[in-house]
């Protein structure tokens, strides 16, 4: 008793569910340590942290959108039309000629497309009112077959040492996407405690006619949440077609958009909107990445690790409705 | 007479807070019955006790020759209780006749839905009411009035003794009101009882028989229409006597004019759609303007016209001088209006923010600096607030939504405060909170105009109008049709003034 009087407020007045999933995790490590081989190893480490950053990027976008009570289907079908681009970009003439100018056209073009992306997923969910879950069914199709015809299906393979950075390179020891995951939640966590359209954000999740009613530019802020949950979509397909210094359409991003969500959930967002936890997104993506590399490092199918991952939104689900009532 | 319903010495109460006490109602077989009271009077509660939906405290409900004791929506059903909701509860995409006998439908074989005697009996049931439309087709795509008279058609179909129908007309337009009230007469001509709720009263002396009115959760009379006048049901609903409402009401209501200052506001024939058609307005610094009218007068249209959520088919606004109506909140607000909503819940607070996040809402775009909130600044201001209008919250940082009524209120009135706003549009800025904080609330609006601003107030409650507006624009169907000017405004005055635009109704009645 004495002890928690002393903690500071915030820390305090977190929901039960962070904690719940920090409960969840400390399990996980608890049992990895103990029964899958080789757990305590850094190359155990490098492996997962270059896994977990591009559902964790994603998930701190789709984070955004789930606080507007909205929900983005489409982050998977970006992941692969990002990835797609980047290597036509690179490996054409023009690329080919200027490497320098290829690599950097080769990020920022897709990253622009992925955001394009986003402002018609807000578009048709901000200005035409169409339910969230049908508007971005449309790219959720549409991305991945644009990518495949741009790519004639097939797999692009390449080798380019300046854009495998993005996958594979390392700062400090950690890989990059690591620290790239680290420096946007920091941003965006900024951006929601402290900046106005992170307060907007909030509002509009928590009531979106209060918030329209005292002036909140709910449109604007609506369509943001979508532009940047696909740009960081974007990044995230950028980042896979990195690591495998090749780019499949048909699988980047491939159920990226359960992965997400279930990780914003585990995380502590609440569907109904009103709450954008982005750290308790990154917990989340490491719990559900962490539950897949058990499974999978102590020899359980891939098949089986869908259910226990079906297993974990049912849980965080049903701790949100527990605290609900 | 033997009524059909008979409800007497009905109690309930909600969390300790009496919703109905004493209430009672009866209703005979074939009879037009209305039942009428201002908001929260307890009509919706009774029907609700009524129909199984709530379990009475104490009290008796007899229906027919037995008591009752109906405790879900399906054993008032089976009982002979129809209940036309305003949100319809029928299935749009399926077709007219599967709505109107689903549950029922005739088989074939015991298994099959026998489609073809389906549609006839739907048909047959329509015909009864003169309504000759393809039963084939979705419900979806009639027409509200048609859907609604749908609704009322599976009623009947079902053997209906009463059917209820909560403010049946107010979504539809005048001719589809007249095929309803034919519906309505036809009802009665094969005797069955019509439990009529609605806020329009010219309605109920074109089809009610007998009128039964609610103030306060008790039934305070039920009257014969035909022998009574719209005065005397207002002069019920509002608890007062209807020769003090005569008398007051007919003299001049030019009173001594208000120390005031330039002009802030005009709205000059504002249409805004069929709930808002003519709206005439004039707001000076220093002065309280109250909009006064029953409910669905066009009070809160008004307000929302004003402040830009509704736009403007016709008619003009005049911003200190500056024509033009604002695009939105978001430009009302930066043109210095500020607008206290009246559904706290829906439309005011965000129940998970704090009291701080809440009260600094409307400010937000102020309180930045190159998108960045200013926390200290912010602090300060909400710190200021909550000592100046005695909110009782723990601390800042407490969710709104652990706040009491009153105390909410003190924070969004504070939201709108905090923007320094020129205009403040105030829609019932005191409803549900307790006494004591409705006077605070009530003085702290008066110390706000005295610094020069001015208030448009909205009130359903008559004494808050009297007494805390410097004049009163009297709002009916939509449309302002008088105004008075304090001092000398009584209650009584005001009743007047909004009956005797009535006057037109009186005179039907006599005929």
């Amino acid at each position: 008793m004495e002890r928690t009087m002393k903690l500071p407020k915030r820390v305090a007045s977190m929901p039960l569910r962070f904690h719940g999933g920090i409960v969840a995790l400390a399990a996980l490590l608890v049992f990895n340590s103990l029964f899958t081989p080789n757990f305590l190893q850094l190359q155990t480490l490098f492996v997962n942290i270059s896994q977990v950053a591009t559902i964790a990027i994603v998930a701190m976008g789709m984070t955004l959108v789930i606080a507007t009570g909205g929900i983005d289907l489409s982050v998977g079908a970006v992941m692969a039309l990002a990835g797609a681009l980047a290597p036509l970009i690179f490996l054409s003439d023009l690329g080919a000629a200027n490497p320098a100018l290829g690599v950097a056209l080769a990020i920022m073009l897709p990253l622009l497309v992925a955001g394009l992306c986003g402002v018609f997923n807000g578009v048709m969910v901000a200005v035409l009112n169409v339910q969230p879950i049908i508007a971005t069914l449309i790219l959720f199709i549409s991305g991945r077959g644009i990518a495949q015809v741009l790519t004639n299906g097939n797999l692009q393979t390449f080798s380019n040492p300046s854009f495998s950075y993005l996958g594979t390179g390392k700062i400090l020891g950690l890989p990059f996407q690591g620290w790239l995951a680290l420096v946007i939640a920091c941003v965006l966590f900024w951006v929601i405690t402290r900046a106005t359209w992170g307060r907007y954000l909030l509002a509009i999740g928590g009531n979106e006619r209060a918030a329209f009613l005292s002036g909140g530019p709910v449109r604007r802020v609506k369509i943001g949440a979508y532009v940047i949950c696909a740009v960081l979509s974007g990044f995230a397909g950028l980042i896979v077609v990195a690591i495998n210094s090749a780019s499949d359409a048909a699988r980047n991003g491939n159920l990226m958009e359960l992965d997400a969500i279930a990780a914003a959930v585990v995380g502590g967002a609440l569907l109904q909107g009103g709450r954008a936890p982005i750290f308790g997104a990154i917990l989340g993506a490491v719990i559900i990445q962490l539950v897949k590399y058990t499974l999978l490092a102590n020899g359980v199918e891939d098949e089986v690790a869908l259910i226990a991952k079906a297993a974990i939104i049912i849980l965080a689900v049903w701790m949100q409705q527990f605290r609900r009532t | 007479m033997n009524a059909l319903v008979s409800m007497s010495g009905i109690e309930k109460s909600f969390a300790g807070v009496p919703a109905l006490s004493q209430a009672s109602l009866e209703i005979a077989p074939g009879e037009v019955h209305a039942l009428i009271g201002q908001n929260g009077a307890g009509k919706s509660t009774m029907i609700k006790v009524l129909t199984g939906v709530y379990r009475r405290d104490s009290g008796s409900v007899v229906i027919g020759r037995g008591e009752s004791e109906i405790s879900s929506p399906r054993e008032a059903q089976e009982a002979g209780i129809a209940t036309i909701y305003q949100e319809l509860n029928l299935v749009p995409l399926r077709s007219v006749t599967e709505n109107i006998i689903m549950g029922y439908e005739p088989k074939r074989l015991g298994l099959f839905v026998d489609w073809r005697e389906g549609n006839k009996r739907a048909r047959e049931v329509l015909a009864r009411f003169g309504i000759d439309i393809d039963v084939t087709e979705p419900l979806g795509n009639f027409s509200t009035a048609i859907q609604q008279l749908v609704a009322i058609a599976r009623a009947v179909s079902l053997e209906a003794k009463l059917v209820i129908m909560d403010e049946p007309t107010s979504s539809l337009d005048a001719s589809e009101v007249e095929v309803l009230f034919g519906v309505v007469r036809e009802l009665k001509n094969q005797g069955v009882s019509v439990l009529y709720v609605s806020h329009f009263l010219d309605e109920l002396f074109q089809i009610c028989d007998r009128v039964t009115t609610m103030r306060d959760g008790r039934t305070v009379s039920t009257r014969i229409v035909s022998e009574t006048k719209k005065l005397e049901m207002i002069a019920d609903m509002l608890g007062r006597n209807t020769d003090e409402i005569a008398a007051e009401g007919m003299t001049d209501f030019a009173g001594a004019k208000a120390k005031r200052g330039s002009i802030l506001l005009r709205s000059e024939n504002v249409c805004s759609g069929p709930r808002l058609t003519h709206f005439d307005l004039t707001l000076h610094r220093g002065e309280i303007v109250g909009l006064g009218g029953l409910l669905g007068s066009g009070r809160t249209e008004a307000a929302r016209a004003l402040f830009g959520v509704d736009a403007l088919e016709d008619g003009v606004i005049e911003l200190d001088g500056h024509t033009g109506q604002p695009s939105g909140p978001d430009e009302a607000i930066s043109k210095r209006i500020g607008f206290l909503t009246e559904d706290r819940k829906a439309e005011g607070i965000i129940p998970d923010m704090s009291v701080r996040e809440n009260m600094t809402l409307a400010l937000l775009p102020k309180l930045a600096k190159r998108g960045q909130i200013d926390f200290e600044r912010e602090r300060a201001i909400v710190d200021g607030f909550i000592s100046d209008l005695g909110i009782k919250a723990a601390h800042m940082d407490q969710p709104i939504r652990e706040l009491s009524g009153g105390n909410q209120q003190k924070v969004l009135l504070a939201r709108w405060l905090a923007t320094e706003p020129d205009i403040l549009i105030l829609d019932e800025p005191t409803r549900g909170v307790d006494v004591g904080a409705k006077r605070e609330i009530q003085s702290f609006i008066r110390s706000y105009v005295d610094k020069g601003f001015g208030v448009v107030l909205i009130s359903s409650e008559f004494e808050e109008l009297v007494e805390g507006a410097d004049r009163i624009v009297v709002m009916h169907e939509g449309r302002s049709v008088t105004e008075l000017a304090n001092p000398g405004i009584t209650g009584n005055i005001l009743v007047g003034a909004l009956a005797h635009h009535d006057a037109g109704a009186d005179t039907w009645n006599a005929q």
